[in-house]
C-alpha cells in the first residue's frame, strides 16, 4: 500500500507540470502581444516595448519559462500589474472567505444530495423518485447565479432573512460569518447536489438488490435502520468518492458565487482581474487552484484504498 | 461531472432485458418532453424577427425599466429596449453557442480519443495534457482563455471548446481501450485488416452512442458557460444580446427590475434541463445496463 502511496504522489507531479505549462501558454501563445494587452488599448508604441523588456517578454520563450518555473518554484507568483502587491499575498488575503465558502457549500450540498439520493432509490422508479431527481437536475441546470439571484428574492429581499450581499470574517463572530454565508452556500449547494444525489441513488440502488438487505427486511427491521445502518454505509465508498469530486467541481462554481454576493475571495478577485487584464493574478489563481483541485484527488484516490479494504494495490 | 458518472457504473453487474415494444413516449418519455421543450425554445428563437414586438436593439429613454405589461411582454432594460424581443434573439447566440461547441468538442475529441487510445506513444502525452487542462477548473480555464483574446463570439465558442475536449477524449479513448481487447478486434487484426481500417470500421461506429450522448452534456454545459462568461464580463462582446449578456445588464437593477435576470435565466434554465434530460434519456437508451441504475 505504501507502494501505491508513493506512486500516486509521483503521479501527481507530471500533471502539475502540464498544468504549469498550459498557464504558462496561455497567455505567451495566445495571438496577439501580451506586452500589447497589458500596456491597454490606449497604450503608445513605446509604453508596450517598456512592459515588454520590464516583463521581459522581449526574452526568448523557453528563458521566460524557465524564469518563471524557477521563482514558481521558490513560491514566488509574481507580482500583480494594478496594484503592484505581491500575488501570493495578494491570494493569502482573499483565503479566508473562499475557503469558508467552500466547506460551508460542502456541508449543505451533503446535507441536500445524501437524503434526496436515499430517497430516490427507496423509492426507485415511483413519483417520488421522478420529482427529487428532476430537482436536483434542474438545480444543475441553471446557472449559478440565477439560482443566486432566486434565493435573494425569495428569502433576502422579500422576507429579510439573510443578507443579500458581503461577508464577515470569523474573527468578528460565528453568528454573522454563518449568516452571510447561508445563502451563497445553498447557492453552490444547490448547484452541485444533481451530482452527489445521483451516485447515492445509483448505489444505493446497488446495495438494496442485495441479498443481506432482503435478510434485514425479513428481520422486520425499520426502513430507518434498514436504509442507513445497513444500505447507507455500505454504500458509502462511491458517495464519500463522488463528494471528492463535487468539492473540485465547486471550485469553477465560487468564481461565479462570489461575484454574485460581493464576497472578497479569491474567485472574486480573479473577476477583477480580469476587468483589468491583471495577468500574474489570473496565472496565480489558475496555479492555485489547480494545485487544490489536484491534491483533492489525490486524497479521493487515497481514501478509496482507506475506505474499501477489497481494494489493493 | 458527467465523466464522473460515466465511471461509476462500469462496475455493474445488473443485465437488464430489452424493455418490451411500446410507444416512444411510453418508454422515454424524459427524451421526448426534452427534445420537444428545445425544438420549441428554437423554433422561437428562429422565428424572432416575426415574433418579436420591436428591434433588440431600440432604445426608448422614457419607458426604462417597465415591468411586464401587454406592449413589453417581459418589461424593458435600463435603456428601454424590450426584454422579450432580446431575450428572443439571445437565444440565438446562446443555442448557436451550445450546438456548435457540443459538435465541435466531439469531432475534435474523437479525433484525439482515437489516436490516443490506439497508439501507445501519443497516448502517454495526450493524456497528460488532458489531465493537466482538466485539473484547471473549467469555468476558469475558458475566463483565462477569454483574457487573453479579444471578445468575440468565435474566441467564446473556441475557449468553451478547449474546455471540453478533455472530457469527450477521456470518454472515446475508455470506450477504446475496452474496445481493442475484445475478441472481434484481436480477430481482425490477425486476418491482417490495416489498423486504420479497424479503427474506422470497427472501433469508431462503437464509440458513436456514448459520445452522443456525451454530446448533448456537451451542448448543455457549453450553454451555461457563455452566460456565466458573459455574465462576469469575460464573454461575448456586450453589444450582442446573449442571454448572458441581458442578465450581465440587469444584475445593478434586480432588485427593483428582476425580469432583466429571471427571464432570460430560467429560457436558459429550461433549455439546459431540455437537453440533460434528453441526454439522460439518451444515455438509458443507449445503455440499459446503466439506466437501470442511474
Amino acid at each position: 500500500m505504501y507502494g501505491y502511496l508513493a506512486r500516486r504522489i509521483l503521479a501527481t507531479l507530471p500533471v502539475l507540470g502540464i498544468v504549469a505549462i498550459v498557464v504558462f501558454a496561455i497567455l505567451h501563445l495566445s495571438p496577439g502581444d501580451p506586452a500589447a494587452l497589458i500596456a491597454g488599448d490606449h497604450a503608445t508604441p513605446q509604453q508596450i516595448a517598456e512592459v515588454r523588456s520590464k516583463l521581459g517578454l522581449d526574452r526568448p520563450l523557453y528563458e521566460q519559462f524557465a524564469v518563471w518555473l524557477g521563482s514558481l518554484a521558490s513560491g514566488d507568483l509574481g507580482v500583480s500589474i494594478f496594484s503592484n502587491q505581491p500575488v501570493t499575498r495578494l491570494l493569502a488575503q482573499r483565503m479566508e472567505p473562499t475557503i469558508s465558502l467552500t466547506i460551508t457549500t460542502t456541508i449543505v450540498m451533503v446535507l441536500l444530495a445524501v437524503p434526496i439520493g436515499v430517497i430516490a432509490a427507496w423509492r426507485a422508479d415511483t413519483w417520488i423518485d421522478h420529482a427529487v431527481m428532476t430537482l436536483a437536475v434542474l438545480g444543475f441546470s441553471l446557472p449559478i447565479f440565477v439560482v443566486a439571484y432566486l434565493l435573494i428574492y425569495g428569502l433576502a429581499m422579500t422576507w429579510d432573512f439573510f443578507p443579500v450581499q458581503g461577508y464577515a470574517p470569523l474573527r468578528d463572530g460565528v453568528g454573522a460569518w454563518a449568516n452571510h454565508l447561508v445563502l451563497p452556500s445553498l447557492t453552490l449547494g444547490l448547484s452541485f447536489m444533481a451530482l452527489i444525489a445521483r451516485i447515492t441513488r445509483a448505489s444505493m440502488l446497488e446495495v438494496l438488490s442485495q441479498d443481506y438487505i432482503r435478510t434485514a427486511r425479513s428481520k422486520g427491521l425499520g426502513p430507518r435502520q434498514l436504509l442507513i445502518d445497513h444500505a447507507l454505509a455500505n454504500a458509502a465508498v462511491p458517495i464519500v468518492t463522488i463528494i471528492g469530486v463535487g468539492v473540485a467541481l465547486l471550485l469553477g462554481g465560487v468564481v461565479v458565487t462570489e461575484s454574485v454576493f460581493a464576497i472578497p475571495g479569491i474567485g472574486r478577485l480573479v473577476v477583477d482581474a480580469i476587468l483589468t487584464r491583471d495577468y500574474p493574478v489570473i496565472q496565480g489563481v489558475l496555479l492555485i487552484f489547480s494545485g487544490v483541485y489536484v491534491v483533492l484527488n489525490l486524497i479521493i484516490d487515497l481514501f478509496y484504498v482507506v475506505l474499501d479494504p477489497r481494494i489493493r494495490y | 461531472m458527467t465523466d464522473a458518472l460515466q465511471q461509476v457504473p462500469l462496475a455493474g453487474q445488473a443485465g437488464v432485458l430489452s424493455p418490451p415494444q411500446r410507444g416512444l413516449l411510453r418508454r422515454y418519455p424524459m427524451v421526448v418532453l426534452g427534445a420537444l421543450v428545445f425544438a420549441v425554445i428554437l423554433l422561437i428563437t428562429l422565428a424572432a424577427p416575426w415574433l418579436a414586438s420591436q428591434d433588440p436593439q431600440e432604445i426608448d429613454p422614457i419607458a426604462r425599466l417597465r415591468p411586464p405589461s401587454a406592449e413589453h411582454l417581459l418589461g424593458t432594460d435600463a435603456l428601454g429596449r424590450d426584454v422579450w424581443s432580446r431575450t428572443i434573439y439571445g437565444g440565438r447566440i446562446s443555442l448557436m453557442v451550445g450546438l456548435v461547441v457540443g459538435l465541435l468538442a466531439s469531432a475534435l475529441g474523437l479525433t484525439i480519443g482515437l489516436v490516443s487510445g490506439y497508439s501507445r506513444v501519443a497516448d502517454a502525452i495526450v493524456m497528460r495534457v488532458m489531465d493537466g487542462l482538466m485539473s484547471i477548473p473549467a469555468i476558469l480555464l475558458a475566463i483565462a482563455l477569454m483574457s487573453v483574446t479579444r471578445a468575440s463570439i468565435f474566441t467564446v465558442i473556441i475557449a468553451i471548446t478547449v474546455v471540453e475536449i478533455p472530457r469527450v477524449v477521456r470518454l472515446v479513448r475508455s470506450v477504446v481501450l475496452t474496445l481493442r481487447e475484445q475478441t472481434y478486434v484481436e480477430a481482425a487484426v490477425i486476418a491482417g485488416t490495416r489498423p486504420a481500417r479497424i479503427v474506422f470500421k470497427h472501433i469508431l461506429p462503437n464509440t458513436l452512442a456514448p459520445l452522443i450522448v456525451q454530446t448533448t452534456y456537451i451542448c448543455a454545459a457549453a450553454m451555461l458557460v457563455e452566460s456565466i462568461l458573459s455574465f462576469l464580463g469575460a464573454g461575448t462582446p456586450p453589444e450582442v444580446p446573449s442571454w448572458g449578456n441581458i442578465m450581465a445588464e440587469g444584475r445593478t437593477f434586480f432588485q427593483i427590475a428582476p425580469w432583466l435576470i429571471l427571464s432570460p435565466g430560467l429560457l436558459l434554465g429550461a433549455t439546459v434541463l431540455a437537453v440533460n434530460l434528453v441526454g439522460d434519456g439518451l444515455r438509458g437508451a443507449l445503455d440499459p445496463r446503466i439506466a437501470r441504475r442511474m
